[in-house]
């Protein structure tokens, strides 16, 4: 390992280290995308596809993603959207959740959807996606419902879920089950022109608070439907909240709920109560 | 007693974003729903002054009432 991270210190150029040389380091130690890419950053050498993330991101920040693994809950709209800027971004493992497959309707919103992929499980798709885009980053397929028996073994190490779900009882169950295992969870739900985000860590309830009384209400997207920007919006706004959660946690927007009016371009801030998080 | 009333999304149509208005004192939410011709159905979430409320919550003077549509698809 010691000559692997001399060889890439070698090659690097202020500390980043082109594509052309990680693939030359695969074939002469006989390595995974995913252990050189490790092996990089450990080193203090930023692989190239990183580049434009950095001074945004430190090397630090960038191995810390790295060794995080996050669970999108939900590959449809907002899930599509997370998982592909969470692979961007450069999340080391990412579970995807999701029983169903892709039809034509959903051509309109979730960038995963493409004629080629209709037909074809969500989280299938996603797995081809996110190892064309990088495939240093592990994701773990799951094609199945999140439910009180199966979540346990599923969320098990995640250090933080994603809640890219379609509806507001399932997203309870959600909340309760990221509570049990003490999992910080980002919360994201659109209709229409509107969105909302919210973020919950081990010991608050914004998130259960905000959907309690939406329980047995039907979300207003059954009237309006999903036009493509909602989700690509507040996926994006969920992603930047896992980032800093990752990375840093001290501008964290917990205690606080968005509320998004993509129509009239306005954004409302509610401040539930909560103190922040200790941890934070 | 003078409230503030937020309304927000699909809410606005035909209301208002943002209004004052005079209510007899003892008022509870419910009361402002049926006065604004907002069906409980649609107002899923409820905040008095930021904090989480519900339909039988009585207001105060000066309070700010916020009043949210369900959101749902993801």
């Amino acid at each position: 390992m010691d000559r692997l991270k001399d060889y890439l210190k070698t090659h690097a150029v202020n500390d980043v280290v082109q594509q052309d040389v990680l693939n030359e380091a695969a074939m002469r130690f006989g390595l995974t995308h995913r252990l050189l890419e490790k092996a990089a950053l450990e080193s203090g050498v930023l692989p190239v596809r990183y580049q434009r993330n950095r001074n945004t991101l430190s090397i630090e920040q960038q191995l810390a993603l790295f060794q995080s693994r996050v669970a999108v809950v939900g590959c449809g709209g907002l899930g599509g959207y997370l998982i592909e800027e969470l692979a961007r971004l450069g999340v080391g493992t990412i579970v995807a959740i999701d029983p169903d497959k892709f039809e034509e309707h959903n051509l309109n919103r979730q960038i995963l959807c493409t004629l080629e992929t209709i037909g074809s499980p969500k989280v299938a798709a996603a797995a081809d996606r996110v190892q064309k885009i990088n495939p240093a980053v592990t994701l773990v397929p799951v094609r199945q419902a999140l439910d009180s028996g199966n979540a346990p073994a599923i969320l098990r190490g995640c250090d933080i879920v994603a809640d890219a779900l379609d509806s507001n009882p399932a997203r309870i169950d959600l909340a309760a089950y990221c509570a049990e295992q003490s999992i910080p969870l980002v919360h994201g739900a659109i209709a229409g022109w509107y969105g909302q985000v919210a973020v919950q860590f081990p010991g608050e309830d914004t998130v259960i608070n905000l959907l309690n009384s939406c329980r047995d209400k039907t979300g207003i997207e059954k009237e309006f439907g999903n036009p493509p920007f909602a989700p690509a919006f507040v996926a994006s706004l969920q992603t930047a909240e896992v980032c800093k959660i990752i990375t840093s946690k001290d501008r964290s927007m917990s205690g606080r709920v968005l509320f998004i009016d993509l129509k009239d371009m306005r954004f409302e801030e509610i401040r539930t109560g909560c103190p922040p998080h200790p941890l934070l | 007693m003078n409230i503030t009333i937020n309304l927000f999304a699909t809410l606005r149509k035909d209301r208002f974003d943002s209004a004052r208005q005079e209510y007899p004192s003892g008022t509870n939410v419910r009361h402002v729903l049926s006065i604004l011709l907002i069906p409980e159905s649609e107002a899923a979430i409820i905040f008095v002054n930021g904090r989480h409320a519900e339909p039988d919550s009585e207001l105060r003077d000066g309070d700010a009432l916020s009043i949210f549509p369900p959101i749902g698809g993801g």
